[in-house]
């Protein structure tokens, strides 16, 4: 009987990876199922569970989004670590533009002291270093 | 005895530091161990959308996502510069910025603009002070970086790419090759570098659902992501490895300098005897 292999990644690490006799997916325009020599076919997920038919029963996997890819012989399945929404996306997109002008215009910042205090230790250590020699020197 | 007191407590104040520098060292290989296996896991992900953009070269796609396609000229190029949060690692990061500094002086000579989107308190206080411009930030990633907060510095770089006002997205990072080699890297991910070699013979395309613009889009924006937190998660690798043979060498480099440090106290101690018991004789013979 002709199987399908089947992966189901997420940015994070591999969640399933083996033969299958078909699965099942949550795409965007609805549930689809896909058999061994499948069209070619990219599509996006919603939230839903994977169904993956083995011989040996039926795993199933929880998505929260994605991506699904079918090739005749393969399926791979990329799962959404993060949650997207595009206003949601916006607001983080916003909230980077101003750490970054933040960066730029505030010159007394965390990573100034962090920077200050390193050259601090950097003249200490010559300082120590320098009467060390001085010290050999007598 | 009086005698050597000063150097006696550089010694202690000496001492205190190695234990410190061999509990850095200590914890730094565990969270490489840690950061290894971080990366390790990370790989599959970002393998099989390559895979899949692959697959998608072979394809006689009607329609051309920008990011698979150069644009013709190429006058801002925007940088996604990845560093460690923290400092006492060596020279990873200095290194890093050395490579990249050189790449952006090469770009500006031939009348490119650069502008950039930092990763890292590093990246972002050393890049404040060169007056190029910085988009986005990201700083306090930790140990275990979280996808979700990638993705809106990601998207400024998109959202800038998408608006044909920067023709390429570079990000530069130290490459994990192993416990002892850290490799700056810089590398072109938008446009996608496609190496065109299919074979004509086989006309295919796949089935888009819902269309093939957003299907693309939402593939192609999670695999620059894949890269960008690869990226992050190798870095992290990097930052651990790198502090580990810093802290490592300053536990050495203390050890000797307390050897020479009891050298110079013992010589000075038996002196001391020396000068009490030639004295003590001398009084004696003196009576």
């Amino acid at each position: 009987m002709a199987v399908i292999h089947v992966d189901v990644v997420c940015a994070t690490e591999e969640i399933y990876s083996g033969e299958a006799k078909c699965v099942f997916a949550p795409a965007t325009m609805g549930e689809i199922g896909v058999y061994p020599m499948h069209v070619p076919l990219i599509s996006t997920l919603k939230p839903g569970e994977v169904r993956v038919e083995t011989e040996n029963g039926v795993e199933s996997i929880f998505v929260s989004g994605g991506i699904i890819e079918v090739q005749p012989d393969t399926v791979t399945i990329f799962s959404d670590t993060a949650i997207r929404a595009s206003d949601l996306d916006e607001s983080k997109a916003l909230e980077a533009k101003k750490r970054a002008e933040e960066a730029m215009s505030s010159s007394q910042t965390e990573q100034d002291i962090s920077t200050t205090q390193a050259a601090l230790a950097e003249s200490m250590m010559q300082l120590q270093m320098i009467s060390k020699m001085r010290g050999k020197k007598r | 005895m009086a005698v050597g007191k000063e150097i006696r407590t550089q010694i202690a104040s000496i001492k205190n530091t190695q234990k410190i520098t061999s509990a850095m060292e200590m914890v730094a290989a565990s969270k490489m161990k840690k950061a290894q296996d971080r990366m390790l896991a990370s790989r599959p992900y970002a393998e099989k959308i390559l895979n899949v953009i692959g697959h998608l070269t072979h394809a006689n796609s009607e329609f051309k996502h920008p990011y698979m396609t150069a644009s013709s000229d190429n006058t801002r190029v925007g940088i996604i510069v990845i560093s460690s949060d923290r400092g006492l690692c060596g020279g990873l990061n200095t290194n890093l910025f050395r490579s990249l500094l050189k790449d952006i002086a090469a770009w500006q000579s031939d009348k490119v603009e650069v502008e950039l989107c930092t990763i890292g308190k590093k990246a972002t206080s050393f890049f404040k002070n060169t007056g190029l411009k910085i988009n986005a930030v990201l700083t306090d990633i930790g140990d275990k970086p979280q996808f979700d907060d990638l993705l809106g510095t990601i998207k400024v770089m998109l959202d800038r790419y998408d608006a044909g006002e920067i023709d390429q997205i570079r990000i530069a990072y130290n490459k994990f090759g192993g416990t002892m080699t850290q490799v700056p890297t810089v590398k072109q991910i938008v446009p996608m570098e496609v190496t065109e070699e299919k074979s004509k013979d086989h006309h295919w395309d796949y089935i888009y659902e819902p269309d093939a613009e957003s299907a693309l889009s939402a593939l192609l924006v999670r695999y620059i992501e894949a890269i960008v937190y690869q990226g992050i998660v190798e870095n992290i690798a990097c930052e651990q490895s790198s502090r580990m043979i810093a802290m490592h060498s300053a536990t050495e480099n203390a050890g000797d300098m307390i050897d020479e440090l009891e050298l110079i106290y013992n010589k000075a101690r038996q002196a001391a005897i020396t000068q009490e018991i030639s004295e003590i004789v001398a009084g004696a013979a003196a009576v």
